[in-house]
C-alpha cells in the first residue's frame, strides 16, 4: 500500500507539475513536451485505478496522435522562439478576460459533476453498474458501450466524422497548374508509343518534333 | 526486507530478458549488413572474429570511445533527451512479449494496446532528436519520419483489430494460444502482408527510409549526433525492428507454438520458436532492404493512406461478418 500511495503521489506532482509548466514555459515547443508528459502521467494514474484500457487509449489517442499534430502545427508555424510570456506582454492583455470566462466555466462545470456525486451517491456505487469482477475492465467497458449506449456512442462517431469532413472541406482548395501523375497511365506505357527507330542520313541529322 | 528481495528478483528478470535482447540486437546489426552483402554478391563484415560475428561489439566499443559532440545551437536538454527515449521504448516493450505459457515479464490484459502505445511513442524520439539539432536536414527528416509512423500505425491499428475479433482479448498469451488449431497468417494472409509492409514502415526501413534518405538528407534526423548517442538511436532502431518482426510473429505465426503439435517439435521449447520466427521475419526485413528501391514519399503517403487503409477496413467488416455468419465469435 505504501508503495501504491508513492506512485500515485509521484504521478500526481508530475502531473501538476507539468500543466502548469505548459503554460509558464517560454518556448511553445517545450509546452507541446510538457503537455505530453502530462497525458503520460495522467494515463499512468488510469492505469494504477485499474483502468488500464482507459490508460493506454489515452497513450495511443493523445500521445501518439494529438500530441504529434500539436507538435507539427508549432514546429511548422515557426513559433518556437516567440515568447510566449502572455501575461507580460500588453498587447495580447486582452485575451486575459476570454480565456478567464472559460476557466471559470470549465470550473462550475466541475463542481456540477462533482457536486452530483455528493447529492446522488448511488452514482459512484459500483453494485449498480455493470462492472463484473470476473470480466476484464476492456470486456465490461464494451458489454456497456455496445449495449446499452450503442446510440450515443454511434452519434459521437459521427459527429467527430461530421466534424473532421468539415476541417478539411474549410481548408481544401483547388490550386491551378499543379502536376498530377497518374499511376495507371505510367504503368500502361509500352515500347511502342514511347521510342521511336528513325533511319539517319549521314551528316544531315534529323529533325523531331516537340 | 521483503520489498528488497522482490525488488532484486525483478530485476533480476529484468536483465534475464533485456541482456539478451540486446546482445542479440547487435548480432541482428552484423546479419543485416551480412545478408545485405551476399544479395550484392559482397562479402560484408567477415574479418572481426569468426564469420565477423564480432563486428558490432567492435563498433560499439568504437562509438563509446568516440567524442560526443553536441552542436552549439541545439537545445541541449531535448539533444540529449532524444536518444534515451528511442532506446528506452524500444527495450520497455519487451516486458509483455511472451517466450513460453508462463515466460513472460508482464503479463498485463491489455498487452497488445501496451505495445502499440510504446511504438506510438517511439515517434517522439525522432521528432525530438531532428527538432533539437536545430538543423536543415534533421528537421526535415524527422518532419517526414513523424508523418510516416503516424500513417502507417492507422493501418497497423486496424490490422490488430483484425486479429483482435479472431481472438477475443487483448493478452498476447491468449491470442498466441488462439492459433493453436491454425495460425492467422493463413486466414488473414492479406493482413499480413499489409502488416509486414506497414512495420517495414513504421521502424523506417527500406524501401520506407525515406527520414534518413542519405542523397537527399545526409543522414535525416541522426546527422548532428555523435559518438555513443549515435550509437543508442542505432540500438534503438534495430530493437524496434526485432519488436516489430515479435509482433508478427505472434499476431500471424503462432508466436511460441510449434508448427504441427507433433511428438520431437513438442519438447523443443517455446522462446526456441518464437525466437526462430523473428529471425524468419527479420531474414525477410534485411532481403527487402537489399533488394528493394527507396519510395518517394508522395508514393509512401499514397501506399498508406489509399491503398492499406482502405484494404484493412474492408477486411474488418469481412472478417466481423464472416465471424458473425459462421456463428464462430470468440466467447469470453
Amino acid at each position: 500500500m505504501i508503495a501504491h500511495s508513492i506512485f500515485f503521489y509521484f504521478f500526481s506532482v508530475v502531473a501538476i507539475v507539468s500543466a502548469v509548466m505548459v503554460t509558464a514555459s517560454k518556448n511553445t515547443v517545450h509546452s507541446v513536451f510538457f503537455l505530453i508528459l502530462d497525458f503520460i502521467s495522467i494515463s499512468c494514474l488510469f492505469i494504477m485505478i485499474g483502468a488500464e484500457f482507459l490508460g493506454m487509449i489515452m497513450l495511443i489517442v493523445y500521445v501518439g496522435a494529438v500530441a504529434v499534430l500539436f507538435l507539427f502545427v508549432v514546429m511548422m508555424l515557426n513559433v518556437a522562439q516567440q515568447k510566449n510570456q502572455w501575461f507580460l506582454s500588453k498587447s495580447s492583455s486582452r485575451h486575459i478576460p476570454i480565456g478567464l470566462i472559460i476557466s471559470a466555466i470549465i470550473f462550475f462545470e466541475l463542481i456540477i459533476v462533482v457536486g452530483g456525486w455528493k447529492y446522488k451517491p448511488e452514482l459512484l456505487n459500483k453494485e449498480n453498474t455493470l462492472i463484473m469482477k470476473d470480466v476484464t475492465n476492456t470486456h465490461s467497458l464494451g458489454q456497456v458501450l455496445y449495449t446499452d449506449y450503442i446510440h450515443i456512442f454511434q452519434i459521437s462517431g459521427m459527429i467527430l466524422l461530421i466534424a473532421m469532413i468539415g476541417a478539411i472541406v474549410l481548408t481544401y482548395r483547388q490550386r491551378e497548374g499543379v502536376k498530377k501523375q497518374s499511376y495507371l497511365k505510367q504503368i500502361s506505357r509500352e515500347r511502342s508509343e514511347g521510342v521511336e527507330v528513325l533511319d539517319v542520313a549521314s551528316n544531315k541529322g534529323v529533325k523531331i518534333d516537340d | 526486507m521483503e520489498y528488497f528481495f522482490i525488488i532484486f528478483q525483478e530485476i533480476y528478470k529484468i536483465l534475464f530478458l533485456l541482456v539478451p535482447v540486446l546482445v542479440s540486437v547487435a548480432m541482428i546489426v552484423w546479419l543485416d549488413r551480412r545478408v545485405w552483402a551476399f544479395v550484392q554478391k559482397r562479402q560484408g563484415p567477415n574479418v572481426v572474429g569468426p564469420f565477423g560475428l564480432l563486428q558490432s561489439l567492435a563498433d560499439a566499443l568504437k562509438y563509446i570511445f568516440k567524442e560526443i559532440i553536441i552542436p552549439a545551437s541545439s537545445n541541449k536538454v531535448i539533444f540529449i533527451l532524444a536518444p534515451i527515449i528511442t532506446m528506452t521504448l524500444a527495450l520497455i516493450a519487451w516486458a509483455v512479449i511472451p517466450f513460453g505459457i508462463n515466460q513472460v515479464l508482464a503479463d498485463i490484459n491489455v498487452g497488445i494496446l501496451y505495445i502499440f502505445a510504446v511504438s506510438s511513442l517511439g515517434v517522439y524520439g525522432i521528432i525530438m532528436g531532428g527538432w533539437a539539432s536545430n538543423s536543415k536536414y534533421p528537421f526535415l527528416g524527422s518532419i517526414r519520419s513523424a508523418a510516416q509512423m503516424v500513417s502507417y500505425e492507422v493501418s497497423i491499428g486496424i490490422i490488430i483489430i483484425n486479429v483482435l475479433l479472431c481472438v477475443g482479448s487483448l493478452n498476447l498469451n491468449d491470442i498466441v494460444l488462439a492459433q493453436e488449431k491454425m495460425w492467422f497468417i493463413i486466414p488473414l494472409f492479406p493482413m499480413f502482408v499489409i502488416f509486414f509492409i506497414s512495420s517495414l514502415a513504421e521502424t523506417n526501413r527500406p524501401p520506407f527510409d525515406l527520414p534518413e534518405a542519405e542523397a537527399e538528407l545526409v543522414a535525416g534526423y541522426q546527422t548532428e549526433y555523435s559518438g555513443m548517442m549515435y550509437a543508442m538511436f542505432w540500438l534503438g532502431e534495430y530493437a524496434n525492428i526485432l519488436l516489430m518482426c515479435a509482433l508478427g510473429s505472434i499476431l500471424f505465426l503462432g508466436g511460441w507454438l510449434s508448427p504441427v503439435d507433433l511428438y520431437p517439435l513438442n519438447l523443443i521449447p517455446g522462446a526456441f520458436w518464437l525466437i526462430f520466427k523473428i529471425l524468419f521475419l527479420f531474414l525477410l526485413f534485411a532481403l527487402v532492404k537489399a533488394i528493394v528501391p527507396r519510395y518517394r514519399y508522395d508514393q509512401l503517403m499514397r501506399l498508406g493512406w489509399k491503398i492499406f487503409l482502405p484494404f484493412s477496413l474492408v477486411y474488418v467488416v469481412l472478417t466481423a461478418s464472416y465471424l458473425f455468419y459462421f456463428n464462430l465469435l470468440p466467447k469470453i
